[in-house]
């Protein structure tokens, strides 16, 4: 069972347009019922919207918690609010209250509060699901806006996929990843055997791009780069591939800025499903067959 | 001397679970006498540092070595720090914690020195 | 007055637009752009700004005396993020599992515990074209946490504050975003007519809701999806400020560093305009 990772480092570059195509691609060939499909951009999660699955199974996610005062009992010393950091406790109408958007959860002035009036609540910050989809059984979730811990709800999302594809003996987990490089994207990176990096060929995303490669390898993952709307800007297209160049990363193709991308996106279809012939579509096949070849021949 | 299996279930006929940090449960067993209690896994809602957690838990039950599928970083350091000994058995083939109890006293496990893996990093802000 | 410009889908301008507000309102008052999107800053490739003020951020993290310590672990105890253990006579710290809170520092009973800086990114600011004063975050390669140097960012102001500030948001609707916005006088949304740009968009009106901030939408590469992020604004009274109709040759100006406004000199009326409305609905 091997898992491949979608990730970018700028956000908009293609990514979820790319794992639904794959999802689509792989479901025709000799890796058709091999897939299991992640979504693991809990925070805007778009995959489904493609997908248009059937839900399985629905879970309330906890994250961290938030601090309360109990007035009742509270004196008004204002101790809490002189060690909370997070500027997340206010005096109002005679009142200290705790700013839920705020509060960190750390419980600092749970433990300073002379008359113990601070309790910590558990929240409810997000949704896991299971889902069936035309291309396979697909994990994904819904944080609520604002929340953090999206870390935990990726690691959830991707080891329940694991855990199917190693029940049922599939060959292949398909994650399409968060932007940024910060900690959903650390944690869509934890066991992946490759990354697939949609690179777009904008000074913007040559320089996110960098920061992305530059942040799976310090986890020890292998890297390859699909530069997606290549046309746009040629200089772009060579300063990426220079770099890969130097830092040894294989370019696995060049994909044309193409707006039946859009067109599918809005009749729910993968775009190699909508119109194959489309040069999207074409180029995109060719970028499947690379990777999965690749990702095939990782040992382990 | 007390081994602590990550199991998934509430027996020592229970399945092998192959989550360190956030194992459904572990079964503390005393490799000589053969008694056994399973414990639900207090980390297992852990919002970060749920490998801590877990390590901790099972430092505090007087476990000497454990037994699981993976061990981040973290999860590495605690069980380090605390002298307990930690084998890894496959996931991916059904064990019972019973048959990897026996799979550790015939030395068939595979003992870890150093992190299995870079971490889950479930972490987050 | 401070304008966050903020999107939830990826890739959809924010950039694009901020940068560009930047520079026509700069026309009128002092102006300065905050790139807050500080796992993958973008702005100053467009603003050119002259970096020379630098200040290295992070989080204060625990330190345990030893020789103090008496090994009771209530530091442990007390911790919600397992960053600290105490495991027999040895202390561990997990420095990314750390939020900087300090409670470990407060409930120590041996004082045997001090904070140091964990360095997680750098802070830079200088001046930019046309004036305008440039700040950006960038978090440090491999570091999970954006908030605390979006937090820091916020707080590192200027002597002279300038009329204007425009924050450039991170991509996504949670803590990092939320950060962004928070304390603003009026979210700028930067959207696609598309089904993932619409299902983003809600999610960042949902955050501008519950901080009581006005907000307003700008529909960018119009005309390549559907109209329902257009019927979505009506029914959710969001003003849709400003259209950018999808243009190649504008794509392929933004592709190479250049500012829209002056790729695309015709939008600059559109700008101003928008500009002044805001201006007006923040007045309010």
């Amino acid at each position: 069972m091997k898992q491949l990772i979608i990730l970018s480092g700028k956000g908009g570059t293609g990514k979820t347009i790319i794992t639904a195509a794959f999802a689509h691609l792989a479901s025709q060939g000799r890796y058709a019922n091999q897939v299991i499909l992640a979504d693991a951009d809990v925070d805007a999660a778009n995959l489904e919207l493609i997908l248009q699955p059937r839900l399985l199974e629905e879970q309330d996610f906890k994250g961290g918690q938030l601090a309360v005062i109990d007035q009742e009992t509270c004196s008004s010393c204002g101790d809490c609010q002189a060690v909370c950091r997070f500027d997340a406790i206010n005096y109002n109408n005679s009142q200290y209250m705790i700013d839920p958007i705020a509060c960190d959860g750390c419980a600092a002035c749970v433990y300073q509060c002379p008359t113990e009036s601070i309790t910590m609540h558990e929240q409810l910050v997000g949704k896991f699901y299971v889902s069936e989809s035309r291309y396979g059984p697909l994990y994904h979730a819904n944080l609520f806006p604002g929340q953090d811990n999206s870390g935990k709800l990726v690691t959830l999302v991707k080891q329940r996929a694991r855990l199917q594809a190693l029940d049922d003996n599939r060959q292949l987990v398909l994650v399409d990843g968060p932007p940024g490089i910060g900690c959903p994207v650390i944690s869509t990176t934890s066991g992946a055997d490759l990354a697939l990096m949609v690179a777009e060929p904008t000074v913007a995303g040559v320089q996110d791009m960098r920061r992305v490669l530059q942040t799976v390898q310090h986890f020890g993952v292998r890297a390859m780069v699909c530069i997606n709307k290549a046309d746009i800007y040629p200089a772009g297209a060579d300063e990426i591939e220079l770099y890969c160049n130097e830092f040894g990363i294989e370019i696995v193709g060049r994909i044309p800025f193409d707006l039946t991308v859009a067109t599918a996106m809005v009749a729910g279809e993968a775009v190699t499903a909508f119109r194959p012939e489309a040069p999207s579509s074409v180029a995109i096949a060719a970028v499947w067959a690379q990777v999965i070849q690749s990702l095939m021949e990782i040992k382990g | 001397m007390k081994l602590a299996i990550s199991i998934s279930g509430n027996t020592l006929d229970s399945p092998f679970d192959a989550r360190f940090g956030r194992a459904s449960a572990f079964c503390i067993v005393d490799t000589e006498t053969g008694e056994w209690q399973a414990f639900d896994n207090p980390a297992i809602s852990a919002a970060g540092g749920a490998g801590v957690q877990a390590a901790q838990f099972i430092a505090s039950q007087g476990a000497k070595a454990v037994v699981s599928g993976a061990f981040g970083p973290n999860a590495y350091d605690t069980l380090a720090a605390a002298d307990i000994e930690m084998y890894i058995a496959p996931g991916n083939q059904a064990h019972s914690a019973t048959e990897i109890l026996e799979m550790f006293k015939a030395g068939k496990l595979t003992q870890v020195e150093a992190a299995t893996h870079k971490g889950y990093h479930g972490e987050n802000r | 007055m401070r304008i966050v410009v903020a999107s939830g889908k990826g890739g959809t301008g924010k950039t694009t637009v901020a940068t560009s507000l930047a520079l026509i309102a700069s026309e009128q008052e002092s102006v300065r752009l905050m790139d807050c999107d500080v796992e993958a800053p973008n702005a100053r490739l467009f603003l050119n700004p002259s970096l020379d003020s630098h200040k290295e951020v992070g989080l204060l993290i625990p330190q345990v005396d030893e020789n103090l310590c008496s090994y009771c672990a209530k530091c442990a105890q007390v911790c919600q993020f397992h960053a600290i253990a105490v495991i027999g006579k040895k202390i561990l710290i997990f420095p990314e599992l750390c939020h900087g809170c300090g409670s470990c520092t407060l409930v120590c009973p041996e004082r045997a515990i001090s904070e140091h800086l964990n360095v997680l990114g750098v802070l830079e600011s200088g001046s930019a074209v046309h004036g305008i004063e440039f700040a950006q975050g960038m978090m440090k390669i491999g570091e999970p946490m954006a908030v605390p140097i979006i937090r820091e960012l916020k707080k590192w102001a200027p002597v002279v504050l300038p009329t204007i500030e425009i924050r450039d948001a991170p991509p996504g609707a949670s803590c990092p975003v939320v950060e962004t916005i928070r304390g603003a006088d009026f979210a700028l949304l930067v959207t696609e007519p598309t089904p993932f740009g619409l299902h983003d968009l809600k999610k960042v009106v949902a955050i501008a809701r519950e901080l009581g901030i006005p907000a307003g939408v700008v529909i960018n590469r119009d005309g390549i999806g559907d109209n329902a992020v257009e019927k979505y604004c009506i029914e959710n009274n969001l003003p849709i400020l400003m259209r950018i109709p999808m243009e190649r040759r504008i794509a392929e100006a933004i592709a190479s560093g250049k500012l829209l406004v002056e790729a695309a000199p015709e939008y600059h009326k559109a700008f101003q305009n928008m500009f002044e409305t805001i201006t007006t609905e923040v007045k309010i």
